[in-house]
């Protein structure tokens, strides 16, 4: 009995030294050198896995990173400049200062300002809804509003408001990966700079449509009547087959253009509220849109 | 046993709903809007301008690159503009609006109804009369036809293939033609047949149209060579690969044209253009349309001018029915949803379909259990459950391409037969247009 059990410790013990030593050896054999710096590098990083640096992953990127001479266009959107200075500290290379982003709809067909002039009954993708026509109302460059960006942000930063029919981006959430903007078919959203104070102006609209023709389908689309591109002080503003698009490197933020734009396709963002303001109140600043709906 | 292909295909009910309804003309209207992408390929360009006084049959647009067409007027008038205009997707398409004044038709044009039965063209001069008068597939893709009577010369048809099937549901102007016109169909035949020099002719029509396949059947005895084959009722028989598989045993291989197995295969509708084309000088300008749907009282086969307005059309039934709720141009299977009614009719619309709300219902997704209907419906081979599974992960485009997600030919037969309801067709589409695009990119590059 009892010398069954010391046979059987003794040649397992055996057994498991000897593939201990094969496997050591195995594992010398085809051993893959890499960089210990890739796993600090890691570390350091998000770990969101998102492809908003344009690559696979954090692993692919800290590969990249660590290979890089320079850090160069290597940017992490997720972890900002915070990140890519401690990797650059950690790999002892110069961090590349970049302006935060978010995220913008260039569109706000809301039920409201653009009603329906049919019904789409099939799958629920923006995506497929493209591929058969050009969206449920008159304009053909909208927000389609099936919502394929929601379903790619893994930051839940984007959301549908069923309520008024469109796209809303949470600007603390979003951290400008850039998935929503590979996601619309109908490339109707933009990373831009968040601005001094996250204070931005910007086009709220997509319609290469003629200004008639834009008009009709929709009241709050920009209708390429240039106006705003006199009214800039600047020369921010281009007018583009029948759109407006502003300059973020050279606007100032004066919003001349904004009370020159007759359908208030021109949205400024973030700034105080022009309201008569008591002479003991404070200037109220509020985190909402400026124009009221 | 009656022929048909030999893979996959449903039954759907056919609703043949107006097929004893005899082929009427449509009224020119008094305006007509005519868009210059008629046809597969690069649209044509406008060759008249505003205040140019055109008659019926003059051209104006001429084709802008090798698969191209000629487009003409179908009406006499002014023509009062030319402009992007909605498709029936709501997408701008460059438009001719002629305003109608009488009905003036070009000299050349023999509106008689004698039928010309001598044919004294060469084979080159019958591909420039067919070009000429912007003839194009009429069974639904408007492939231009002149380029398909033209195959490579190292390619060789050893036979035409006449298409006779119309196995969508609802559709019957391919029917009613064949049971009115079947003279005029079976001489274009011997038209393609002596532009391509080949022996041989099939006239392969579903067993549903009895009366189809005994007219055709007597018109087809004065030709030599020519020979109607009645095939068994399924979907999608029309498909060119299915059809030349239930005829003639040959498989096209994917990524292929017919004309690699010595084949081509025209609709009977083309039949009758090029037949107009060639004896009779008259460009396609006009075609049947079915006007259609259960929710219809009165079942039409109109003889349309090409550019009318889908919302006029709607006058021939007694106006829009109270119960109709999607308009679809073509058949329930193939055809595409008229999200804007004030489109046009063009060269290849065949039918104008109208159903109710309870018919286009879609029911609610459920998982798929791999039952394989899909697999078993598919008429290509594929395997549907696996295309859906890969498009919805996204980005497995190598692994789409393996799957041959290309070959795939929207006929629906999948969505058509899977108990979970899953909008397999819908999905599958769209990868397979990215697919092709990468495919597309990737040969222009070497």
């Amino acid at each position: 009995m009892i010398i069954t059990i010391i046979y059987t410790i003794v040649s397992l013990v055996v057994l498991g030294l000897l593939f201990s030593v094969v496997l050591y050896l195995v594992a010398q054999k085809f051993k893959v050198e890499e960089d210990p710096r890739i796993d600090v590098i890691e570390s350091l990083l998000p770990g969101a896995n998102c492809g908003g640096c344009g690559l696979a992953g954090c692993r692919a990127f800290a590969e990249d990173v660590v290979k890089a001479p320079a850090i160069g266009s290597l940017f992490c959107p997720v972890g900002g400049d915070a990140v890519m200075e401690k990797v650059a500290a950690a790999l002892g290379k110069e961090a590349v200062k970049t302006e935060p982003k978010v995220a913008v709809i260039k569109c706000h067909g809301t039920f409201d300002n653009r009603s329906k002039t049919n019904f789409f009954d099939g799958y629920a993708s923006c995506k497929v809804m493209s591929s058969l026509y050009s969206g449920d109302t008159g304009c053909k460059y909208g927000c389609l509003g099936k919502g394929d960006c929601v379903n790619v942000c893994l930051f839940d930063a984007i959301r549908i408001d069923e309520r008024r029919g469109i796209v809303e981006v949470d600007e603390e959430k979003c951290v400008a990966c850039g998935a929503c903007v590979k996601a619309c078919p109908k490339s109707i959203i933009e990373l831009r700079p968040k601005g001094p104070k996250n204070r931005r102006v910007y086009v709220s609209c997509s319609s290469r449509d003629k200004g008639a023709i834009a008009r009709k389908v929709c009241s709050v689309s920009c209708i390429g009547c240039g106006k705003c591109v006199k009214a800039c002080p600047f020369d921010a503003i281009t007018l583009e087959n029948n759109l407006a698009y502003i300059d973020p490197a050279k606007c100032k933020l004066c919003r001349k253009c904004v009370d020159e734009c007759p359908t208030k396709a021109i949205w400024a963002v973030n700034f105080p509220i022009k309201v008569p303001v008591t002479p003991k109140q404070e200037e109220p600043v509020t985190k909402t849109y400026n124009r009221e709906e | 046993m009656k022929r048909t292909f030999s893979i996959g295909g449903v039954h759907p009910n056919e609703s043949k709903l107006s097929r004893d309804a005899h082929i009427e003309t449509f009224p020119v209207l008094d305006v007509a809007y005519i868009s210059m992408a008629q046809h597969l390929g690069a649209p044509a360009e406008p060759v008249v301008q505003k205040g140019d006084k055109v008659k019926v049959g003059q051209v104006i647009g001429k084709p802008t690159g090798f698969i191209s067409g000629f487009v003409h007027s179908s009406v006499s008038g002014t023509v009062t503009a030319v402009e992007p205009k909605g498709d029936l997707a709501g997408n701008p398409v460059m438009h001719v609006v002629i305003a109608v004044e009488g009905d003036e038709w070009f000299e050349e044009i023999d509106r008689s109804k004698d039928i010309v039965r001598e044919i004294p063209f060469s084979s080159e001069e019958i591909l420039e009369k067919i070009k000429n008068a912007g003839v194009v597939g009429l069974g639904g893709a408007a492939f231009p036809t002149h380029i398909k009577l033209n195959p490579p010369k190292d390619k060789k048809a050893d036979c035409l293939i006449i298409n006779g099937t119309e196995c969508e549901p609802y559709i019957t102007s391919d029917d009613r033609i064949m049971r009115e016109r079947p003279e005029e169909i079976a001489i274009g035949a011997a038209i393609m047949m002596k532009a391509l020099n080949v022996e041989k002719c099939y006239i392969g029509i579903e067993e549903n149209k009895p009366e189809a396949i005994i007219s055709m059947m007597k018109a087809a005895s004065s030709h030599s060579g020519m020979k109607v084959v009645v095939l068994d009722k399924k979907y999608p028989q029309g498909g060119e690969k299915q059809l030349i598989d239930a005829l003639l045993g040959r498989k096209v291989p994917s990524l292929a044209l017919p004309i690699e197995v010595g084949a081509v295969v025209q609709n009977v509708g083309t039949s009758l253009a090029v037949y107009e084309a060639v004896q009779k000088n008259k460009p396609l300008i006009d075609n049947v349309i079915t006007v259609t749907g259960s929710c219809v009282p009165h079942q039409r086969n109109l003889l349309v001018r090409v550019g009318t307005p889908f919302s006029k059309m709607l006058d021939a039934i007694g106006g829009l029915p109270k119960d109709a709720a999607k308009f679809i141009s073509g058949g329930p299977m193939m055809g595409k949803a008229v999200a804007n009614l004030e489109a046009s009719t063009l060269k290849a619309t065949s039918a104008l379909l109208l159903l109710t709300e309870a018919e286009t219902k879609r029911k609610e997704e459920s998982h798929c259990i791999r039952c394989g209907k899909c697999i078993e419906a598919c008429p290509m081979g594929l395997e549907p459950y696996l295309l859906n599974k890969l498009s919805r992960i996204g980005g497995m485009y190598d692994e789409l391409e393996k799957e041959k997600v290309h070959d795939c030919i929207e006929c629906g037969c999948c969505l058509y037969s899977c108990p979970a309801h899953i909008p397999l067709l819908d999905i599958i589409r769209v990868s397979k247009a990215e697919v092709m695009n990468i495919m597309r990119n990737r040969s222009v590059k070497q």
